[in-house]
Parts: C-alpha cells; structure tokens; sequence
C-alpha cells in the first residue's frame, strides 16, 4: 500500500446538480452524503446492509449508502430523499406516507420513501404481495407496516385508474 | 464503520487485472458489488492493502447464447440483470425466478454472480441451483485459463479452488435435454436462506433423472443421492414416493450445525421439506401438497 493517502476525484449528480468531491478510496457513500453535503435524510443503522435505512437511489435504483465506496459513483446519478419534494411541493410518495400516517418514529422513512420510489418506477401498479417482496430489505424497527404498505397500495391504485 | 485503508486499482482488461492480482498476491482483492467484501473489511473480519475494482472491465459483462443452448454469464452480471434478462428467463426459467429472490432489492442491484461464487458464503442461493445444472467456471490466472466444474470449484465454506492471481471471468451454464425442467425452493428467517434446494429433471424413461443439490445448511452443494437413485426413471408419483422414503437419510447425513439460522435437526428437516416442494415444483404440479 503506498504510504501517502491516495485520493480519487470524483464527479456525479446529486439530486439533480452537478458536483465535485475529492475522496479517499475507503470513503463510504453515505458519510460523503451527510458530513460533506449535509444531508442527513439517509441513516446509518444496521451498518451491514440489511435495514435499508440508509437507501438512497444511484441511477433510480436502491443502494445501500453505507456499504457503497463514494468513489462508485463517479458519473452516476444519486437520489437521496431531499431530492424529491420540488419548490415546496411533496413526492406524491411523501404525500402517501403522511395522507396514510406510514410514519412511526421516523428512522427508516427516507429509506423506504427511496424504495417505493423505486418500485413505483419500474412497477406503477404493484400489488401487494409484489411490493412487500420489494420492501423486504427496508425494516421499520416500530413494526408499522401496515400503514406503509397502505401508502403504497394508495399509490398503485390511484395509477390503476383509467386515465 | 470505515473500512481500514487500501489503495484501489481499476483496470480495463483482463491481463491488467490479473497482472495486479499477481503482484500483490494475497494483498490484494477482487472487487465488484461489494455486497460481501464491504461488510466483511468494516467488520475487519477481512483486510486487504490493495482493492482491484473488476467493473471496468468489459470482457467480464454480459449473458450470452451457448450453441448447445445454455447460457454464458459473465462474472460481473448482477442478480438484478439475471432476474431480467430475456435469455436468461427463457432458457433458465427457474434461475430467474432465483435471482430475483435473493436478499433484498440492493443486494440484487449491487450483488454480481461472479462474487457470490467467488465468496463461497453457504448461505447464499445460487450455489445449489448452478450445481444442478452442472454448471462449470471458466477461470483466468496469470498461468493461463482453466475450466473447472462449479462442484469442484466450490470446495467448502468461504473456501473455493481459485488462486490468488486468478479471476473468475464467466459462469457456464450448458444447456439442457428438451422437456428438462427445473425448480429451486429456500426458506430463512433471514435474508439468507438457511436452506435451499435445487431439483434439476432430465427426462429418462418414463419420468426423470433428477439432480439434486440441497445448500444453506452445509459448506458447499451436496447431492441428495440416496433420492437421486432411487427416483431414477420413475413417473412422477413413483418418484415422490421414492423422494419421500430416501430423503430423510439423505438428510441426516449433511454436514450441518446449530447457527442463526436455526439447529441443524431443524436445517435437516427443511431440506426434506424443500426437497419435496422443489421437485414438486420441477413437476409443475402444486407444491403444499
């Protein structure tokens, strides 16, 4: 290993702008996110992948910020959950969660915002067992599933409607 | 937690990358998705100097057409692809259906089937589906490549055949008789499956030659063999029966133990279980029976 710090400069999208960070290769996505860019919606918790409380979208597909090298995004597209209420007006996700009460103490909710994002995505018209197989790596430590699954089938169904 | 520092190569070929792993020896390691190998350096349960980031490099990309009808994967395809990818589902159905099962939709994204091999985790799903199909490993090293079979390949927990200066480049997967079919079915309380069982049927006689590898539970994919045998050409009932007599003792002979997932009487009793709907499964008929 040499003996100075290597560094890599990097460049991607956040949340829709254009930046520049300068990293160590060890550097973790998420620390990047909430110590150099200040957004703190993206939360450490399990620290091993699992609770998906740390989710943020890299090419409108869930990644789990604090198993990610930041250098890995070089030239990518990164989604955190400030990036998606526009000019004051909520996601229509966050809309569903707070119309829905999905919410208990909070911690996993950006994560699982970020997810249904990305089901909604790639499936507009889930049903409900398909969206619990999609949510299945984004844990809510108070159990509210119920009310989460609620907001999503919301969703889905709103988008069932003919047009 | 941090990783402990390490430099990071990125290659662009193959010969590059194999190059690195030959200088740096057992300093040095692959590195994709990083499902396994992140978690593993936080927890400093792993630790090395030198990183050779493989994504980059674009010989090891892509899922090709086999002229014998299986499919080619390259190391570097992730479990979301594989769940998607046209061919896969077609001529590999039901390893579609697997790899849009594992762990959690950022392990899929992130996670290539290269590293889950590589990593030879037993509680993983692919190992036992792959095994039945026979599938083989080509390997590029700085002596050459080889080809191995994916039972040699994997040689017990965390542990399989490649050396340190060696890459695993594409997964074969040959392809099957006509009205071959296949089934895989796990069960965890965990994200890993505890237990999962593959059912591969090649059709013999008046039913089936069967392949089938129970993982989770044991190091690496092991033959139901006493099943194999005895279910052998038999219809379908028949066959059931002969699975539900042997399968037990097939059973109470893997290697397993009391972990997380569950003690190994219990892991013993799922493979029966799973057995049974698997092969079901490969059957089409309905699987709670």
């Amino acid at each position: 290993m040499s003996d100075e710090i290597p560094v890599l400069d990097i460049a991607f999208r956040l949340n829709g702008e254009a930046v520049a960070a300068r990293v160590e290769p060890r550097e973790l996505l998420i620390d990047v996110l909430r110590e150099r860019y200040g957004l703190r919606g993206a939360k450490r918790s399990c620290d091993i992948g699992v609770c998906g409380a740390c989710t943020v979208l890299v090419d409108g597909l869930p990644a789990t910020s604090c198993s990610m090298l930041a250098c890995d995004v070089d030239g990518r597209e990164v989604t955190t959950i400030e990036g998606l209420a526009h000019d004051g007006r909520l996601d229509p996700v966050q809309q569903a969660f707070v119309a829905h009460g999905a919410m208990q103490c909070g911690y996993c909710t950006p994560g699982m915002v970020l997810a249904v994002k990305a089901l909604l995505a790639d499936n507009p018209r889930p049903t409900e067992e398909e969206a619990r197989h999609y949510l299945r790596g984004n844990l809510c430590r108070c159990t509210g599933y119920v009310k989460i699954i609620e907001a999503v089938m919301s969703l889905a169904h709103t988008r069932r409607e003919p047009a | 937690m941090l990783p402990p520092r390490f430099d990071l190569h990125r290659p662009r070929s193959l010969d590059e990358a194999v190059a690195l792993l030959a200088r740096h020896g057992e300093e040095a390691s692959p590195y994709a998705g990083g499902t396994e190998l992140l978690i593993a350096l936080k927890a400093r349960v792993a630790r090395f100097a030198h990183l050779v980031d493989l994504k980059g490099i674009a010989e090891l990309r892509g899922v090709r057409a086999r002229e014998d009808g299986g499919v080619d994967i390259g190391a570097l395809a992730t479990h979301h692809q594989l769940a998607r990818d046209p061919l896969v589902r077609e001529r590999l159905p039901g390893y579609a259906e697997l790899s849009g099962n594992i762990a959690n939709v950022r392990v899929r994204v992130a996670g290539t089937l290269g590293g889950n091999l590589c990593f030879a985790e037993p509680h993983a799903d692919p190992p036992a589906m792959l095994c039945a199909y026979g599938a083989r490993v080509q390997l590029r090293g700085a002596q050459g490549a080889r080809v191995l079979a994916l039972e040699e390949f994997l040689q017990g927990e965390l542990t399989t055949a490649r050396a340190d200066d060696e890459l695993l480049v594409r997964i074969e997967v040959p392809g099957l008789p006509r009205g071959a079919r296949a089934c895989y079915r796990a069960f965890g309380h965990l994200e890993r499956p505890a237990v999962g069982v593959a059912a591969l049927a090649l059709p013999e006689g008046k039913g089936y030659r069967w392949r089938l590898r129970a993982g989770g539970l044991c190091g690496r994919p092991t033959a139901l063999a006493a099943a194999e045998r005895t279910m052998a050409g038999l219809e379908p009932a028949a066959a059931l029966e002969a699975l539900a007599r042997t399968v037990e003792a097939d059973a109470g002979a893997l290697e397993a133990h009391d972990d997380l997932q569950g003690s190994a009487d219990y892991k013993r009793y799922l493979v029966t279980v799973l057995a049974r709907r698997a092969v079901r499964g490969a059957l089409g008929l309905g699987e709670k029976a």
